[in-house]
């Protein structure tokens, strides 16, 4: 296999992998369980996809939970409203055209939002994207046609296994592709030194407000399946903390290591439910999630702060298993 | 006609004026030197020429073009390329990956073209993996091909920073002490080595040195600060003997 064209294996195998298991999955799993697999998977995109801005750019942004209740209004309204419910591949089809909309809603806003922002360094960008999620919340309460605090309700419930882990794929794909041109090595670039970057001719704006578009853009996704899955969306769903719950998975995950950021993604998704009804000094541990991801983000810090995965790097571990020497990794073709 | 042109080139940083009316052209294929004392301005004079800065007074002028106002980036794009006196690598970047990252701009493929990897893709990128291997061999770097820039021992380093400038294809290459830190086997090789690159790649080159025995060595021309002014400039053998020179120097004494 020609390494030209391994990202499209992966990629097909990734899709093959997921219809085979959705199967034993969707027989297999009652509803409670498969909401949490869903849930898992909708946060993985969201953590994958901040990851782009966060980790690889470098950019500290605090307000991925905006794209996504954009994405995910976007998307409702749009099959509550103007397509209704449908069936058979008809509902395929307009899935998928509302979901892209959302995506691409949500994409319109990060550029509105990362051209003037993301010339902000550090601190104030994340002050500024804090401001736009609680905004875009702030305003969704308040546009009546939407349903104000009380959202929308009644969406028809599209979101499937397939759906939701063959985005994941396809952000995978995306990602690694990116992360493997150009504009990786511009991500990667501007996040190291900026001044460095800038004089050899990047342009660090261009490739953050890329980062930005791109992550928004599945966000965004991100924000439809969820739509799709939870048949009611409010505006307190895309809160504060939910942009802090998807940062603490990039930041647990490893900053810019996909597999590292996805397994903290899952874990952080999977466990609260698992551990929701236990008991710690007579407190739910739901009412603790906070203060355990605060305390474990510390713990992480101190023992080890390049996250839970590090510099792991998927490619090189399979080749490591296989026994093959570690190859320059560019030359050959 | 000259390569750069700068003209009454200012920069004051609150009331300290760093530098002070600085006058001077390069040509095409020069090797120049830019000396003087510990804060004289030389540092000040490349990031008012590469963008860094925005000059407080003064033009300057590139191949025709006016720099001030520009952004780092469009700055490099024209034909300027620098390395810095506190060494600036990507340092999770392999040394590989530093230089390509120079080469970003040459290999433009879009957005599209780089998330779906056509044939082209595969292509361009082969072409500069080949080109930067050049360089590295040039360099006597190859062997530090894969390593990560941060644990390159700092002579390498240095040098891993010009790779990078040249792989951007300058007409003018600005170089801040690079000399510096290095032991006197590495120097000779690096000053045999520069004076290849200007006559290789027919670039001109500006170069910042305290090393006396560098700058007399392989520069054709040079220029002299002390507290921003320009206070001499002409062939080695000049401005060596340049009272003004001597007493700069001698005021300065470490
Ligand atoms: N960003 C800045 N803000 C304030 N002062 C500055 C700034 N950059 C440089 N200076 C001051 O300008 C003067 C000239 O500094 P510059 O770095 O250009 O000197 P230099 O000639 O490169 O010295 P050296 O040989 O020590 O590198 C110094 O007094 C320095 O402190
Ligand atoms: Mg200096």
């Amino acid at each position: 296999m020609s390494r030209k064209h391994r990202s499209y294996l992966y990629l097909l195998i990734g899709f093959a992998a997921i219809i085979g298991l959705s199967f034993p999955f969707e027989a297999g799993l009652n509803s409670y369980d498969m909401r949490i697999v869903i849930n898992v998977g909708i946060s993985m995109i969201l953590a994958a996809s901040l990851n782009l801005i966060n980790g690889f750019t470098g950019q500290f942004s605090l307000g991925h939970a905006g794209f996504m209740a954009i994405g995910a209004y976007t998307a409702s309204a749009l099959t509550t409203m103007v397509f209704g419910t449908t069936e058979g591949t008809t509902q395929e089809l307009l899935f998928l055209v509302v979901l892209i909309a959302g995506g691409v809603s949500a994409a319109i806003a990060g550029l509105l939002i990362g051209i003037p922002s993301l010339r902000l360094k550090g601190d104030y960008l994340a002050i500024v994207t804090l401001g736009f999620g609680e905004i875009i919340r702030v305003v969704l309460q308040n546009i009546e046609p939407l349903g104000g605090s009380l959202g929308i309700s009644g969406i028809p419930r599209y979101t499937t296994f397939i759906w939701t882990f063959g985005i994941l794929a396809v952000l995978i794909f995306v990602t690694e592709n990116l992360m493997r041109s150009t504009y990786g090595r511009g991500f990667l670039a501007t996040r190291d030194d900026e001044i460095a970057a800038e004089s050899v001719g990047v342009n660090t704006t261009k490739y953050k407000v890329t980062a930005f578009v791109v992550g928004a853009f599945f966000a965004g996704i991100a924000g439809g399946l969820y739509g799709h899955y939870n048949s009611l969306i409010r505006p307190l769903d895309f809160g504060f903390l939910k942009s802090v719950e998807i940062v603490v998975m990039v930041i647990l995950g490893g900053m810019g290591s996909t597999w590292g950021v996805l397994l903290a993604a899952a874990l952080l998704t999977y466990l609260p439910e698992a551990l929701r009804e236990v008991e710690l000094f007579g407190i739910k541990f739901r009412d603790f999630r906070m203060t355990i991801y605060a305390l474990s983000l510390i713990l992480l810090m101190i023992f080890r702060p390049q996250g839970l995965l590090g510099d792991f790097n998927a490619e090189e571990f399979i080749r490591k298993i296989r026994g093959k020497p570690k190859k320059p990794a560019t030359t050959e073709t | 006609m000259s390569l750069l042109n700068l003209k009454n080139l200012t920069m004051r940083f609150g009331g300290l004026t760093a530098v002070d009316a600085v006058t001077e052209t390069i040509e095409p294929l020069l090797l120049m030197g830019l000396i003087g004392p510990n804060g004289a301005g030389k540092t000040t004079v490349f990031n008012m020429i590469t963008g860094v800065y925005l000059p407080t007074e003064g033009q300057i002028s590139f191949d025709g073009q006016n720099l001030v106002g520009q952004k780092p980036h469009e700055i490099a794009g024209t034909g300027i390329a620098r390395t810095f006196q506190n060494i600036r690598l990507f340092p999770s970047l392999s040394v590989f990956d530093n230089v390509r990252v120079g080469f970003n701009n040459a290999l433009s493929i879009g957005i599209l073209g780089s998330i779906l990897q056509p044939r082209s893709f595969w292509r361009g990128e082969k072409e500069i993996a080949e080109k930067i291997d050049h360089l590295l061999e040039m360099f006597g770097l190859l062997d530090q091909r894969n390593e990560l820039a941060k644990n390159l021992s700092y002579g390498d380093q240095r040098r891993v920073e010009i790779v990078r400038a040249m792989a951007t294809d300058p007409k003018l290459l600005l170089l801040d002490e690079p000399a510096a830190g290095m032991n006197p086997t590495e120097k000779q090789k690096l000053m045999s080595l520069i004076r290849y690159l200007r006559d290789e790649f027919q670039i001109a080159i500006l170069l910042i040195e305290h090393d006396m025995h560098v700058v007399m060595g392989i520069c054709e021309r040079i220029t002299v600060l002390d507290h921003g002014a320009k206070i001499a400039s002409g062939t080695p053998e000049e401005v060596k003997n340049n009272p003004e020179v001597v007493k700069a120097y001698l005021g300065h004494s470490e």
